[in-house]
Order: C-alpha cells, then structure tokens, then sequence
C-alpha cells in the first residue's frame, strides 16, 4: 500500500496590535451512536416522532427504574475506537455528571470521566495543499443525551420533549493539536467521514447527530512547541470553551472572533478568565453563557446503579476484523491502483458511495478516464438537480459503457458527452443509444477525405489563407465535423486536414 | 473535611432544594457528623486492594438493541404539574 506522507501545515498566525499570535484548539465532539434504542433503555432513538413518544420510564427517571445498557451502542463505540487507532479500555465505567436542567429528569447525565471505554487515538486531517495535521484523540466515552427545551412555542413556558433523552453519544476528545480555524473545520470532516465508513454515527450535522465544543486558547509564536516538548498546559494561554456547534462554517467564524477577543483582552494588560461561551452568527461574536457565581459544580461520582463495563478482548477483535476499509487506506489505494490525483482521490473517497461507484465504473478501465467521467461529468451533472450519488439515473454499468465505447474509437469524447445526457435523462443503455440513434463516428479515413476534399474545393480563399497561417486550419476541421453531424473521428480529421492544406 | 454554613447553602442551591438560612447551621451540622463518620475508612490501608463493586460475582448485564419501549405519552406526562400538546411544560428557563 502506497504510505501517504504530508508535510505538517503551518499554524494560523494573527496579527495583534502589538505581538502575532497563534491559536491553539481542542476540539469536544459529541457523536450519536447509530442504534435502534437508547443507550440505557429500549425506546426508540428515531427522530422527528411527536413529542415524548419515544420515552421510556428509565428515561423519564421514574423513581425505581434501573438502566440496563444497550451492547449494541458498546460496539459502536469499540467499532469507533478502532477506527482512529486508539487503545480500547477492557474495562470501563460509569459516573454521573449531576446538574439541574428541566430537560434532564434524572438530575444528571450517565457519562464516563473516570474510566472512559476508549483511550488514545488519532486522525489524520488533510488540509488539501500537501499538507495534513495528525491530531491526537485523548480518549472517547460513552454517554447519555439530554432532552431538548423549547423556549419559542409561549411566551411564559419553556416546553420539554425527552425524545432524545437517553440516546447514546460518543463525546470524542482531542488533543489542543489543532493550530487554527481552517483545521478545525477539517478535524471534524475527517472525523465525519471516518464514523460516516464505520457506520457509527450518520454525521448529520443538521439534526444535532454531531456537534461540537471548540477549546480556544492564544499563545505566542515558540510557546506551543514549549508545550509540545513537555506536555506542560502552562505555556497555553487559558482556554475558553465555545460550546454547541453544528456548522462547520460557525465554527471557523467563531475561533476566528474569539481569538481576535483574547487578543485584545491580553495585548491591553488583562487575563483570559476561564468559561464557557456561545457564537452569536447574527453578530459575529461570542458571548459568556453564564455568569460566574453560577458556575457549574458537576459532583462527578461512580454511577451506582452500574457495575463496570468489562468486556472480552475477543470480542474487541471480532470487531476489529469487520472494520471497513477506511478513507486513509482507501485513497492510498486509488492512488495506488488507478494513478488518480490526489484531489481526484479525496473527491472519490468523500464517502461510501462515490467510492462504490467509481471503483464500479473504474474495473477493467482506465482509471483516471473514469474518475474524469464520475467526477467531472456524472458530479456535474448530479449537482445541477441538486441530486446525489444514491439517486443516479446512470449506474455504474453504463457508465463504464460509454467509456468502452470512446476506447474502442466507436464514438468521439465530444459525443460521449450527449450520449451521457440521453442516459442519464431516460436510462437507456449507451451502447443501444449509439446503435440507435446512429452516432457511431465516422473511422473510415476515404469517407473523412472525400468530405475534406470538397470543402477544400469549395472554399479556395480560406485554403490560401491556411496556407500562410497553419492555425486556421481548425476551420476547415469544423466544417468537416459539421458536415459529417460530428461523427467524424477527430483525429483522423486533424490528420487529413493537415495533409491536404500543406503547400 | 468540615462543612461550613456557605458550603452547605451551596449544596442545598445545586440540589435545587430550598433551605431557610435559620436552618443552615443545623444542616452544615449534620454534614460534618456524615463525613466525620465515613471518614473512619481513611483509617484502612487499601494499597494494592482492588476495588469491590458488588459482594455476588454479578457482571453488568446488558440489552439487545431492539425497540421494546415507549409509545406511552400520556403516563409519561401523567405527573406533571403541566403537558400541552404533548410535551412537559415549565417556567421559561432560557438562558
């Protein structure tokens, strides 16, 4: 397998009034385990049921309810675990994370501080010049979702749906490796696609599947290295906690502000205080989600309602030996076999299903032809009707024919292209397409030569011209194309055209 | 460890539970007498003593993934002080 190295990208650098600066992120990503049910209970975890459908009594924290962990949702977790190389914990447990908050009916969050069920890891982030941040996963544990409050349906009453209490999360944490906006946006793509192969996470941005808390710290150039060579955090500057994120675009805004506020707050002589914030996109800042006095005292303890998790390193290698193949390995291996670029490569690999496709269409053919075909035509074409792999009218099959049928000379690459369009407007076969509505291109070199002949003849004044400038030459490949309804094979054109117009 | 007055007000206040402040001393009081008694166990050296977290071998038992709950709003809500239109409803607490 082709080894994929990068070069480490260079930190985002920004100018304060007085000093430049450099930022310093970690990155909290809270992940859905894609489950049937809940992590502790057997409700069901779909989204988008009628308020409160999906609780159990364990959920609604009935006084006597016990939890009883779902063993699928522990496999998902190893499965992640796995899947950015970290170290799997035999034995793990779990704590409660106590707070008061109207949608938690149990008073606090099952989770996993203490003894978290998956240890160090870590994902490879390309930033797509070159170069690529290797980011250091601290560790991933398995908890519980909190329900969601609705403050905009009364004026006076907040409403409470616990639909989603008690769904299984994967909060991943990293590293403070990420050295700016551009690679915290791609930390979390990366992370997306990865879970995205797995199957342990649908990535959905938008229904809250993934979110994430973004640590921002400042420091100046020279200091992080200070960090890296001693793991000593007190050459960081103090963090700050953005919390709740879903937009990868918010969250390249969001360090970006509030980078620029501890730059200025410390540049005028003052001190980062340590908290939590939100990002206003409306107004383009963040701003302290709550005020000190009630800062939050979590009271972490073991959950005494569950003994520890301890599972069979067997069962961890079953797992492992059902992995997918990931996105790293599957690019190095398009690299590899079918001599794509990179860029074509990241394209294909993006997820599941174009690589699918594309391996499909790419079997037997030239490799790079198909990814241009996939890529350039079939994307292209899936993009104008707002479309998507999954729903392509052209399978892979077709696909592959039209590309067989422009190797093999039969059609010109010019009328592949309407060729495409009548397959991917009624899905009829390429090959019957050609057959039928007769655009086989003209290969036969006398019927080509009679038709340049005759436009020669026609047309004495642009063949003396032609003849003092070589480049007019295209005119006379155009005419023959137009006489021929484009079915003429280029080439051969290009070639007798040449001949006939030397002096 | 010693409970004061302050810390006690501030238990009671993460514990959502109201406290009148005539009644602090007592409460912090009761605190102490807690913690004077547990901390007893401090007295025994467990060096090298894995932890017991249950006096029968019992392992955690665990769940097949299966749907098998839920699809019961009306006990769910059936306690609450207030439900419209299917959800539980509270004083507006945005932050």
């Amino acid at each position: 397998m082709l080894d994929l190295t990068y070069d480490t990208p260079k930190p985002r650098v920004i100018a304060g009034a007085k000093y430049d600066w450099e930022l310093v992120i970690g990155m909290e990503v809270h992940a859905q385990v894609s489950s049937n049910a809940k992590l502790f209970s057997a409700a069901s975890t779909k989204f988008g049921a009628e308020p409160n459908a999906n609780v159990s009594f364990v959920d609604a924290a009935m006084p006597g309810m016990l939890p009883t962990i779902n063993e699928y949702c522990v496999e998902q977790a190893v499965r992640t675990g796995l899947g950015l190389k970290a170290d799997i914990n035999l034995h793990s447990a779990f704590d409660r994370k106590n707070y008061f908050y109207p949608d938690l009916p149990q008073g606090y969050q099952i989770s996993q501080l203490y003894h978290p069920i998956v240890g160090e890891g870590e994902v490879l982030v390309e930033m797509g010049d070159g170069t690529a941040r290797l980011v250091r996963v601290e560790r991933i544990h398995l908890e519980q979702d909190a329900g969601k409050s609705i403050h905009d349906m009364d004026p006076n009453m907040s409403f409470v749906d616990l639909n989603r209490t008690g769904v299984a999360l994967m909060e991943i944490v990293s590293r403070p490796d990420i050295r700016g906006p551009e690679e915290a946006a791609a930390y979390l793509g990366k992370l997306r696609q990865i879970l995205r192969y797995l199957g342990t996470c649908d990535g959905n941005m938008q229904s809250g599947s993934m979110r994430a808390d973004v640590n921002v710290s400042i420091c100046r150039p020279g200091d992080y290295e200070k960090y890296q060579a001693t793991q000593d955090f007190s050459h960081l500057g103090t963090r700050c906690e953005i919390k709740n994120m879903n937009s990868m675009r918010f969250i390249q805004a969001a360090i970006e502000v509030e980078a620029k506020r501890q730059i200025a707050i410390v540049e005028a002589g003052g001190a980062v205080q340590q908290e939590t914030r939100l990002y206003d996109p409306d107004r383009n800042e963040t701003r302290s989600m709550r005020s000190k006095e009630e800062a939050h005292d979590y009271r972490y303890f073991p959950d005494p309602d569950l003994l520890p998790l301890v599972i069979e390193q067997a069962w961890v290698d079953h797992i492992g030996a059902t992995l997918p193949e990931l996105p790293d390995a599957k690019k190095a291996r398009f690299l590899n076999d079918f001599g794509l670029t990179d860029y074509d490569a990241s394209v294909l690999t993006a997820d599941l299903d174009s690589a699918g496709y594309f391996e499909a269409v790419a079997q037997g053919r030239d490799g790079k032809m198909a990814a241009n075909w996939v890529i350039n035509e079939l994307f292209g074409r899936l993009k104008k009707d707002e479309s998507t792999i999954t729903q392509s009218p052209v399978s892979p099959g077709q696909l592959g024919q039209i590309i067989d049928l422009i190797a093999s000379d039969a059609i010109s690459g010019k009328i592949a292209k309407d060729v495409f369009e009548i397959s991917y407007t009624t899905g009829r076969d390429p090959a019957e397409i050609v057959e039928t509505e007769g655009m086989k291109q003209v290969t036969d070199t006398g019927a080509i030569e009679a038709a340049v002949n005759d436009i020669i003849a026609a047309n004495p004044d642009q063949v003396a011209k032609a003849r003092e400038n070589p480049k007019l030459a295209g005119w006379f490949v155009g005419q023959v194309m137009k006489a021929t309804g484009g079915k003429a094979n280029p080439k051969a054109v290009n070639q007798i055209v040449a001949a006939k117009l030397k002096p | 460890m010693s409970i004061d007055e302050s810390t006690a007000a501030r238990v009671a206040k993460l514990a959502r539970i109201k406290v009148e402040p005539e009644a602090l001393p007592a409460l912090a009081g009761e605190f102490n007498t807690i913690l004077g008694f547990i901390e007893q166990l401090n007295e025994v050296n467990v060096d090298g003593v894995e932890p017991m977290t249950s006096v029968t071998p019992q392992v955690l038992k665990r769940r097949a993934d299966v749907v098998a709950d839920g699809d019961q709003q009306a006990k769910v809500l059936a306690n609450a002080p207030d439900a419209r239109e299917g959800f539980f409803a509270v004083p507006k607490v945005v932050e």
